[in-house]
């Protein structure tokens, strides 16, 4: 079975302006949408506390509130995680209370809502100060990951490929990042996690396409520049497609089965894998085309010892 | 053509083997279990398995097995539930002279643990239990140095006999003022020889003459790194003292301690004990002066003013014999006479030396017993709560010296046998030597481990068979060769964690079925290479060497750059994170193994060295 039964001949770089156009206009709905509507940061980044219950029968959130106001803690976030027996309550960093008595006090007042054993299945207290360290780390991680690509990038191929492909991944992160803003789903540490992650993925995309230009510009005698992108880009569109449809397989398994905690992680990679795929046919070549690639550029510079090691 | 030479199909089958057995001791059953020793007091012996076994079948909790070794007894459960129910039944019957740890035990054969294979380290997230990051008061470290300073300093210059106006600190330094500069200079010698830590100079203030003194930049760090060090041996002797079965307690930074409890199911006991500083100090009482004049105001300088549980005041020498630091050993129990709450306290030789001279010199004179506790107090200061930490001292017991004693002895006037308890375990465990505060705090129950593990555990194997029902009709018997390397690399991966024993996390699980959609991309860049090479007319035999020549290198390209951004994960990550890293990082190398190598040695046997019309790809 093959998706292409001959060698596919789309046009992809002829549509590469409005390619372009398109990305923009993504890409500043996303900015904008973190601007304005910022993220919805979960409390690895806000500091607070988090507590998950387990009722033995299905509760009634406004009930859960009540409960909860009654015992002063009405600034409390409800809401059910995965089935209507479990309880999610969020509350904001407090200062007159340790992580200690307000998770207690909290749980306590809990009880109260179900009839039955009511169990505790998670605590979470991340502290302003650890909430603030992780935020700063996790944009340095960002940075670092994306240095270190580059890096890596300039030294296998060339600077303007380099610039290509961190392009596309900012492209890609800002994108995903707009997504949660946008839908005000919460971001948290295995979303960051996720989202260094997809950085790995869409460069992966990236590389193999980046590979076979190179290969092309050397091996091709004749065709501009834009034609090589472009019959590159289709030799390898079906490994391009295959990949990210397996990987977008099994992230719908870990996304479907894979329990509420994981949610929002295997949402943000299938997101990445989606728009990766297309920054890496449309953003990443583009880039390193309106950055003047050019054949002398990729021609393999002769090694001296090269040579000598090749005769008997 | 396309033959493996024999070496490398035996290095292909002798790594598959290897693999094999160390991921196998994760097809075992883990059971709950508890794990009962005794105490000084209390051996565990065949006895007390009759005793547990009894209890528990009154109370009709099920028993899978129960093993007696060295002084210890596993009981182990099918559930989890039964365990914490029986932890809570054993508990009563047992009484405090034994200790229940919760743990998981194996199944694994002693042969297979004999070669170091075991199943995957769980993370908490997966087995439940608390992990907690306590963060330690640097500055308080440092200015209770500066307070020993203080004292050691004044000290110093008594015995040296050199006379001081006052000693007091300023910001960061000590110090001493002096009526003329002949006596500064002296005491500049003097301090300077007998605290070489010191950073000392000379002061002309106001008339007066100065010396200052300053700890050195290095003797900082030193105070800051013992605070630490003391800290951690401090919440390891705590932490031991709930038996609790593979504890982790460990420096992360330059300030902070993670406490991490494996089925640990009590987060608000665990805290409470965490940050408790309380302690002892014996002190003479002061019968010279009068309370009234002291608590007018006139507290003569060598004593000071304390109440006692009741509120009555009584004034104390300030000199203190010993402080809960020289307590070796301490438990609870009850006064033989009065049948009050009480603690029983050993010293060491230095304490009890002490403890001998003192009562030895003040037969018949009182002597009081302080309790000292720091508790978070909450004030509104400008209708912003402010927490601040409030030393609580009193005196539990004030009685006559009748004889001298020194290494043990008895101190009641405690308020219950619970405070007697917690009293004992703080004593034994030693004290804080920095205020702790806990700045990150995840519990996961147990139930809600199991259910990760459950889901994660679908998804691994949802995600696999549709990836590999895809693969199979995309690629047809190349497709079934790469999913047996998908099997393979899973196997590898297991292997690998099991053997670094690495912990397992849900975010790791994850890495797994996203290392599970990966590794195809190599087969994947691999076969289509083939098919265009077949396309551009080769043979079959020169197409399967071309596709695996020309694609080594994208796939070499493509997986760096993922463990690029796999190592930054690790070096940032905290717990899950980590995880997440580490199963991602280890997926990538074994699934370039299995997918270059593991599959070109198949499709080496099955189309290698023949003459082959056509391919099935």
């Amino acid at each position: 079975m093959q998706i292409f039964k001959r060698k596919s001949e789309i046009d992809f770089m002829g549509k590469r302006k409005l390619a372009a156009i398109f990305s923009i206009l993504l890409v500043l709905t996303a900015i904008g949408s973190v601007l304005v509507r910022g993220l919805s940061l979960g409390i690895d980044f806000t500091g607070g506390t988090l507590v998950e219950v387990g009722y033995q029968e299905a509760v009634e959130l406004g009930k859960v509130r009540e409960v909860l106001g009654e015992g002063g803690f009405g600034d409390a976030v409800v809401q059910h995680f995965g089935t209507s027996r479990d309880v999610l309550v969020r509350l904001p960093p407090q200062a007159e209370l340790g992580s200690a008595e307000l998770s207690d006090r909290a749980f306590a007042a809990l009880k109260q809502a179900g009839a039955g054993e009511t169990t505790l299945r998670r605590v979470e207290f991340v502290g302003p100060q650890v909430g603030d360290e992780l935020t700063e780390d996790g944009g340095l991680a960002m940075l670092y990951a994306l240095m270190g690509i580059l890096v890596y990038v300039a030294l296998r191929f060339e600077y303007r490929f380099a610039l290509g492909s961190v392009i596309a991944l900012i492209h890609d992160v800002l994108i995903t990042l707009g997504v949660f803003s946008i839908f005000q789903i919460e971001f948290d540490l295995t979303v960051l996690a996720a989202v260094l992650a997809v950085i790995g993925y869409s460069l992966n995309d990236t590389i193999v396409v980046f590979d076979r230009i190179r290969e092309n510009f050397r091996k091709m005698r004749k065709g501009s520049a834009v034609e090589i992108v472009n019959s590159s880009l289709n030799q390898t569109l079906s490994r391009t497609l295959m990949t990210s449809l397996t990987t977008l397989l099994v992230l719908a398994a870990l996304f479907v089965f894979g329990g509420e905690i994981i949610h929002s992680f295997a949402f943000a990679l299938i997101i990445g894998i989606v728009v990766g795929t297309y920054s890496s046919i449309y953003v990443a070549s583009t880039a390193a085309l309106m950055l003047g690639i050019s054949k002398a550029d990729l021609m393999p510079v002769v090694k001296e010892g090269a040579e000598v090691d090749a005769e008997p | 053509m396309n033959r493996y030479p024999l070496w490398k199909n035996i290095l292909v089958a002798v790594l598959v083997l290897f693999g094999l057995v160390y991921a196998l001791p994760n097809i075992f059953d883990q059971d709950p279990s508890l794990e009962i020793s005794g105490s000084r007091r209390a051996s565990v012996d065949s006895a007390t398995e009759l005793t547990v076994r009894t209890a528990l079948d009154s109370a009709k909790i099920k028993i899978k097995s129960t093993a007696t070794g060295e002084d210890k007894l596993l009981v182990r459960f099918t559930d989890s539930e039964s365990q914490l129910r029986a932890k809570e039944i054993l508990e009563a019957t047992l009484g405090a002279d034994y200790t229940q740890a919760l743990t998981l035990s194996t199944d694994v054969p002693g042969w297979l643990q004999s070669m170091g294979a075991l199943p995957m380290y769980l993370g908490l997230d997966l087995r439940g239990g608390i992990h907690v990051l306590i963060d330690v008061d640097m500055d308080a470290a440092v200015s209770q140095a500066m307070e020993r300073y203080n004292g050691d300093i004044r000290t110093l210059l008594r015995t040296e006999k050199v006379r001081y106006s006052r000693v007091s600190n300023r910001d960061d330094a000590i110090l001493v003022t002096f009526k003329e500069a002949g006596l500064r200079d002296q005491a500049l010698d003097v301090i300077g020889n007998e605290f070489r830590d010191l950073l000392l100079e000379s002061l002309d203030e106001g008339g007066e003459y100065l010396v200052q003194a300053k700890m050195s930049a290095s003797e900082q760090r030193s105070v800051k790194k013992f605070a630490l060090d003391q800290n951690i041996t401090t919440l390891r002797n705590r932490v031991n003292a709930l038996g609790v079965s593979e504890p982790v307690i460990q420096q992360q930074g330059e300030r902070r301690i993670v406490v991490q409890l494996p089925g640990a199911q009590d987060p608000s006991k665990l805290k409470e004990l965490l940050g408790a500083t309380a302690t002892l100090e014996y002190r003479l009482e002061d019968t010279e002066h009068s309370v009234e004049d002291a608590l007018a105001g006139k507290v003569p300088p060598g004593s000071k003013l304390y109440r006692t549980r009741d509120g009555r005041p009584i004034l104390l020498k300030k000199r203190v014999i010993v402080t809960g630091n020289q307590i070796t050993d301490a438990s609870s129990g009850f006064d033989q006479r009065t049948g009050s709450p009480m603690v029983s306290v050993s010293l060491d030789s230095q304490g009890a030396r002490r403890m001998r001279n003192v009562t030895t010199e003040n037969v018949n004179k009182p002597m009081a017993v302080v309790f000292i506790e720091t508790r978070k107090d909450t004030r509104m200061v400008d209708g912003e709560p402010v927490i601040r930490k409030v030393q609580v001292e009193e005196v539990i017991s004030v009685a006559n010296i009748i004889e001298p004693f020194g290494r043990r002895f008895q101190t009641t006037g405690l308020d219950s046998p619970e405070e007697a308890h917690d009293l004992a375990l703080l004593l034994r465990a030693g004290a804080l030597a920095a205020p702790i505060d806990i700045v990150e705090e995840r519990t996961i129950g147990p139930s809600l481990g199991q259910d990760n593990i459950d889901q994660g555990f679908t998804s691994v194997v949802i995600g696999l068979a549709v990836v590999m029902v895809f693969m199979a009709i995309y690629y047809k018997v190349f497709g079934l060769v790469a999913n047996l390397a998908l099997l393979l690399n899973l196997v590898f991966i297991v292997a690998v964690l099991s053997m670094l024993q690495a912990t397992l996390t849900l975010p790791g699980i994850a890495g797994i079925v996203l290392t599970v959609g990966m590794a195809v991309d190599a087969n994947v860049l691999i076969f289509e290479r083939i098919r265009e090479e077949i396309r551009n007319g080769s043979t079959p035999q020169a197409s399967i060497f071309a596709g695996y020549e020309k694609a080594l290198s994208t796939i070499v390209d493509a997986n760096i750059t993922t463990l690029i951004a796999a190592v930054v994960l690790f070096s940032f990550g905290t717990g899950p994170i980590k995880g997440f890293a580490v199963t991602l990082f280890i997926g990538i190398l074994t699934s370039m193994f299995t997918a270059i190598v593991g599959t070109r040695a198949v499709v080496n046997l099955i189309y290698g060295g023949k003459r082959v019309a056509r391919l099935s790809i």
